[in-house]
């Protein structure tokens, strides 16, 4: 899509011949130039975050309503990158619509979103709404049809039956009555991970332990108080081999993240993160459509993401991960999935501290989805803590020297969304 | 832009009032088939898909879920927009320019038959304050129908013209659901719904799907039908409360229809374009829109369409295929907008074939009284 009409360029300064581009008539009437020689001409917008912002997380948020709580993360991730709502070129946003029980979000929340007179769009995908908003924001940024994208995830669980609603995702005639819902999936998969590996549900403890202890250091955590693994494995029995401490809470919450175009990414944000890779898998829709082993999206998606991205080493080369575990197996199954080991091997890992903060690859310094889940938002919260890693920015949670970090996304069925951030310009 | 992007291939199912043998799955198959083979291409030769569906309207969370197979996503990159197929295909097309993919494949389904409309669309108001007087898609649309009357002296006559036409044109539409012979008086005598919006005011309860495929300039080429371009488009959000808007104008619309124009290099819209299928989603729609567009000036939609110009044989023709007063696929409708303009553009539209279409505008519309607008301008 050219310029309307345009006359030939000669002795151009981006061929190394200073060569001549010859007009283009399609037949149309409509005259471009053709550029094709220009390699870089055709590569696309390289994207940074360069702001990020988190409401307060709790069980429930009486003192603000939804378009409240958009506006607090909106606000202060504005705040972050010293820019003002006008500097904004387009909102993306997503939710749960069943959760909230309201429908267009894209429209309903305008007020707080900042998306009047604005390109605003929703994007949802159940969990894994806020890793595919985060992607879009990569994508759409990178298209060089925005130069600041606004995207928002968030969620109000207190106003919902979160159950009842994801219920309502699977297939009212073949599934719903006999495997939906939120837990008993995550309880089936546990206990073929378990009956494969012979893993141990103290083994999974020790992922709700870290995540946790990580918790503590961070103030828009949910749930900030230590667990051992005794109380874990004490806490109420929900879905055999699930316990309560096993699995994350029902937060009130939202997050925004700023994606800019390298023209002006680095105005913005001394050190932005840069978004090096996008990948992601939605293979589940009735029941038996996955296997329950090591999560064969996340498999399949990291697999794609390393490949573009040159990681072949990923404990070794990524120095840290904000993964989406909404329970402890998570943090043991898929991070074999994401081949930091070998399968069966990752409790090793856990108990030798590894993934610790101050380990060889510290996972969710945040605390985690354990630790926090406002739904919509969980997702993009990863992104923003993986972004924050990278720009310095994590206070009591950084992780020193942070070069290469990654973010994950679950939702849907069994689905997985995954994103790869550097500190690097990539070339 | 610093790249081109195709349309190569368009498939839609027949828009009917209940689909009553075909699930969401069967819908988006079929349409997906339909593109997949309008384009000649496999589904392995599809790099990524973005699907359009609304939790509401399908009464299933994560309504993506229940489509992800028959869309061929399978071991694919994949997203779902919920809201109207015209944004979910720019976000299709973005993730071509970021040098992501070659190809895009945008499918959007909707099913009446199975929804509650006044319920769902309720749902879309302020559930404190506004949610309980009642407000839905038809009682707001009236609310705005008589503020757009009153400012500008648009008569129930007028409205009923575009019924006439509209379900008129859809005798020449295999996929259209209402083909009607109607006059204005049949139009002015039906059943009141919200006073002035009467029944053959407003779009039927619908069931379609409708799939697109997009495509890089070097991958457009090598596709056997010849690529009809995305020339320009923009979309844009106003504001939410109907009473911090002009229900009479549509500023969200004029700033989108700008961005398209400015892009596709489009400076006087009447002329310019060939053929517009817009988001008629009742009458009135019609005529306010083809101001937003530019096509006449503030207030004069009534008598651009009482001087026949958007007729089929007119200077700018308007909603050719029916339009949705003859389907209403809610979130597909926007989407069908397009894959009609492609028939257009490529001279397939059959007996709606507008004479020698060189440059084709769609739109799709999202929230009440068409709150958010996306505009597509095409060419060959």
């Amino acid at each position: 899509m050219g310029p309307a009409a345009n006359p030939t360029v000669s002795g151009c300064w981006a061929c190394e011949a200073g060569g001549s581009h010859p007009p283009i008539e399609d037949g149309g009437g409509f005259v471009a130039v053709d550029l094709s020689c220009h390699e870089v001409l055709k590569m696309p917008n390289r994207v940074a975050i360069v702001g990020t912002g988190q409401t307060h997380h709790c069980t429930r948020r009486l003192d603000v309503n939804g378009v409240e709580l958009i506006y607090e993360a909106v606000g202060r991730a504005l705040e972050d990158a010293e820019l003002k709502m006008k500097d904004i070129d387009g909102v993306i946003i997503g939710n749960m619509d069943h959760f909230e029980g309201i429908n267009y979000v894209d429209c309903w929340s305008i007020d707080g979103s900042g998306g009047f007179g604005k390109p605003t769009m929703k994007l949802t995908t159940g969990g894994t709404t806020g890793s595919t908003l985060a992607i879009a924001g990569y994508h759409m940024v990178a298209s060089g049809m925005f130069d600041k994208l606004m995207v928002i995830g968030w969620e109000k669980n207190s106003e919902s039956d979160t159950t009842g609603a994801i219920t309502t995702a699977f297939d009212p005639i073949w599934d719903r009555l006999v495997f939906a819902g939120a837990i008993s999936g995550l309880a089936v998969e546990a206990s073929v991970y378990m009956a494969t590996f012979g893993v141990t549900e103290r083994d999974a403890a020790r992922v709700t332990v870290r995540d946790r202890r990580h918790a503590c250091l961070n103030p828009y955590a949910h749930l900030r108080k230590e667990v051992t693994i005794e109380e874990v494995m004490n806490s109420p029995r929900l879905s055999d081999p699930l316990k309560l401490l096993d699995l994350c809470p029902r937060t009130d919450g939202a997050c925004a993240v700023i994606f800019a175009s390298e023209h002006v990414a680095e105005k913005i944000c001394p050190k932005p993160a840069w978004v090096l890779g996008t990948a992601n898998r939605h293979l589940y829709t009735y029941l038996g459509d996955t296997d329950f082993v090591n999560l064969p999206s996340l498999r399949r998606a990291s697999q794609e993401l390393y490949s573009k991205t040159g990681i072949r080493e990923p404990l070794k080369q990524i120095d840290v991960m904000e993964l989406y575990l909404p329970y402890s197996f998570a943090g043991l199954s898929w991070i074999e999935a994401l081949g930091l080991c070998k399968p069966g091997e990752a409790p090793r890992l856990l108990w030798d501290g590894v993934t610790d903060l101050g380990g060889e690859l510290p996972i969710n310094p945040s605390g985690g989805v354990i630790s926090c889940n406002p739904i919509g938002a969980t997702g993009l919260i990863r992104c923003a803590e993986a972004a924050l890693q990278i720009m310095g920015k994590a206070d009591k949670r950084q992780v020193p020297d942070v070069k290469i970090a990654l973010s994950t996304g679950f939702g849907g069925c069994f689905w997985s969304d995954i994103l790869l951030y550097g500190a690097k310009k990539p070339q | 832009m610093t790249e081109r992007v195709a349309i190569v291939g368009v498939g839609q199912t027949r828009q009917e009032r209940n689909k009553v043998y075909d699930t969401f799955a069967d819908m988006v198959y079929e349409a997906t088939t339909l593109a997949l083979a309008d384009a000649g291409l496999s589904i392995d030769q599809i790099e990524n898909v973005v699907s359009a569906s609304n939790d509401f309207w399908d009464g299933r969370t994560i309504s993506s879920m229940a489509i992800n197979d028959a869309c061929g996503s399978y071991d694919k990159n994949i997203s779902c927009v919920e809201g109207d197929g015209t944004f979910a295909a720019f976000y299709g097309m973005t993730r071509i320019l970021s040098g992501g993919y070659d190809t895009t494949l945008v499918v959007a389904h909707s099913k009446g038959s199975e929804s509650v409309s006044s319920h769902i669309t309720n749902a879309m108001f302020d559930p404190l304050y506004v949610r309980a007087l009642g407000l839905d898609a038809i009682s707001s649309a009236a609310l705005q129908a008589r503020r757009y009357m009153d400012r500008y002296g648009v008569s129930e006559e007028q409205c009923a013209l575009v019924s006439v036409k509209n379900h008129g044109n859809a005798f020449r539409n295999p996929y259209a659901q209402l083909p009607l012979r109607l006059t204005v008086q049949d139009v002015l005598q039906s059943r009141m719904l919200a006073d002035p919006i009467k029944l053959l005011d407003a779009s039927p309860i619908s069931d379609g799907a409708c799939a697109i495929i997009l495509a890089r300039e070097s991958a457009a080429r090598k596709t056997p039908k010849p690529p009809v371009w995305v020339r320009g488009v923009g979309y844009c959000a106003d504001a939410y409360h109907l009473g911090d808007r002009d229900l009479a104008e549509c500023a969200a619309l004029v700033q989108a229809a700008r961005k398209a124009y400015d892009m596709a290099g489009v400076r006087n819209p009447r002329k310019q374009l060939d053929v517009v299928e817009l988001y008629d989603a009742f009458t009135y729609q019609e005529l306010l829109w083809t101001e937003g567009l530019g096509l006449c000036g503030p207030g004069e939609g009534g008598r651009l369409v009482e001087s026949g110009a958007t007729q089929l044989e007119g200077d700018i023709p308007v909603n050719p295929s029916g339009g949705l007063l003859s389907a209403h696929t809610v979130i597909a409708a926007g989407l069908v907008r397009i894959a009609e303009c492609v028939l257009q553009l490529r001279g397939e539209a059959g007996e709606r074939q507008v004479k020698g279409a060189r440059t084709a505008l769609a739109h799709g519309v999202n929230g009440p009284c068409g709150q958010s607008h996306c505009v597509w301008v095409l060419g060959v």
